[in-house]
């Protein structure tokens, strides 16, 4: 075929192409069919079964952190919930507790006028009823005086 | 020819001699097969080793394997794309780890310490015949991916942009095979010929770096046949709107 008279090779050379070429070829197939049933299906085989393992754990991560995510939302809100509603709470007693004290202290405090007008009226009466039996004692003193200069006289 | 004239002790590096083998009618360069066949015999111990027990969580050689599994898909699934790639990955493998396991063993083992009676032992993709036998194959299938994938719609291809583009995509056909193989083929045998003419002429210290270079070269190169044969079929199977 195409035999050159390659470096002074007496036959052959570098471009010598007999039947080494197609049996070359077939040797080629034939590895490639071999490779392919010792290597190429099961590594591929283990690969993408480890990968698919590790995509679908993954997928499983995401999914239940979405859900903790949701869970934790729903549970901060149910929280603020819980807080205004304890404010609100604790506001209302603070209320409550103010108006009763208003109450108990105005209540007390007209008690207390009460008693204290009571207490000024009675010192009045005993003063004047005082003053008058002293007045009368003077008026009788001053009579039993006189009647005894006159008297002596 | 002009390098009669060399000293005949150039023939020391016996380009262009192979060791026949006539099987009847028919004449085969028994140092390619040898060579190939211990190759690819190491190969397949290797890997039968790495696949021997596997487990969900890889070690040692079945690391290197998936490694090498997972390197290969990508290759394929960038060139050919998501859809076919999963057919031809085993392909393009084969490809890629032929001659890769041909271009370092080539490079690495010293054959020259193994005697032949005529020849001598080397790279499987330093003879025309392989690589053209590969480039061959690399034609047959995008041939086959492109028919098989969209039946006689591939031949759209040929007019794809406008029918003037016709006769070049005829000679691409043509050219695609050649250059894959004679890339293949000078780039090796290339760098066969420079470190032994550096052994030959400087046995020691220097050839080193060379033989480095070679090595990488022979990577690339693998990687380079792999990646073009993945994007013909790529180019076959792609649908054009």
């Amino acid at each position: 075929m195409l035999a050159f008279d390659f470096f002074g090779a007496t036959e052959g050379g570098l471009f010598d192409i007999n039947a080494t070429l197609p049996l070359m070829a077939i040797q080629v197939v034939v590895l490639t069919y071999i490779l392919n049933s010792l290597f190429f299906k099961p590594v591929g085989n283990v690969v993408e079964k480890r990968e698919k393992f590790v995509s679908n754990n993954i997928m499983d991560a995401k999914n239940k952190l979405s859900e903790v995510e949701k869970l934790e939302a729903d549970l901060l809100s149910q929280l603020q919930s819980a807080r205004s509603e304890a404010q609100k709470i604790v506001s209302e007693a603070e209320n409550e507790s103010d108006k009763l004290y208003k109450e108990a202290l105005e209540l007390a405090n007209n008690e207390a006028n009460a008693s204290k007008e009571k207490a000024r009226l009675e010192i009045e009466n005993q003063t004047s009823s005082a003053r008058e039996q002293l007045f009368n004692q003077a008026a009788d003193l001053s009579e039993l005086i006189v009647n005894r200069l006159i008297l002596e006289k | 020819m002009f390098l009669n004239s060399l000293p005949t002790n150039f023939a020391a590096l016996e380009v262009g001699q192979h060791l026949y083998w006539q099987i009847g009618n028919i004449r085969l360069h028994g140092q390619v097969f040898l060579t190939s066949w211990i190759l690819l015999g190491a190969l397949l111990v290797f890997i039968s080793l790495g696949t021997k027990k596997m487990e969900n969580d890889p070690k040692g050689l079945q690391n290197l394997l998936e490694f090498l599994w997972d390197y290969i898909r990508d290759l394929a699934r960038t060139q050919i794309g998501e859809k076919v790639y999963r057919d031809w990955m085993p392909f393009i493998g084969t490809l890629f780890l032929f001659v890769f396991v041909s271009n370092w063993g080539g490079a690495l083992i010293p054959w020259r310490l193994i005697k032949l009676p005529s020849g001598e032992l080397g790279a499987p993709t330093a003879d025309i015949n392989t690589t053209i036998a590969l480039a061959l194959l690399v034609s047959l299938s995008y041939f086959y991916a492109g028919l098989s994938n969209k039946g006689w719609r591939y031949f759209e291809y040929y007019v794809h942009p406008t029918p003037i583009m016709l006769p070049f995509k005829i000679l691409e056909d043509f050219t695609k095979p050649l250059s894959l193989s004679f890339r293949l083929f000078g780039n090796i045998l290339a760098d066969e010929l420079v470190v032994g003419v550096l052994v030959f002429l400087v046995p020691l210290v220097l050839p080193i770096p060379v033989m480095f270079l070679g090595l990488f070269t022979s990577a690339i190169q693998a990687l380079i046949f792999a990646t073009l044969a993945a994007y013909y079929i790529g180019e076959a199977v792609e649908e054009h709107h």
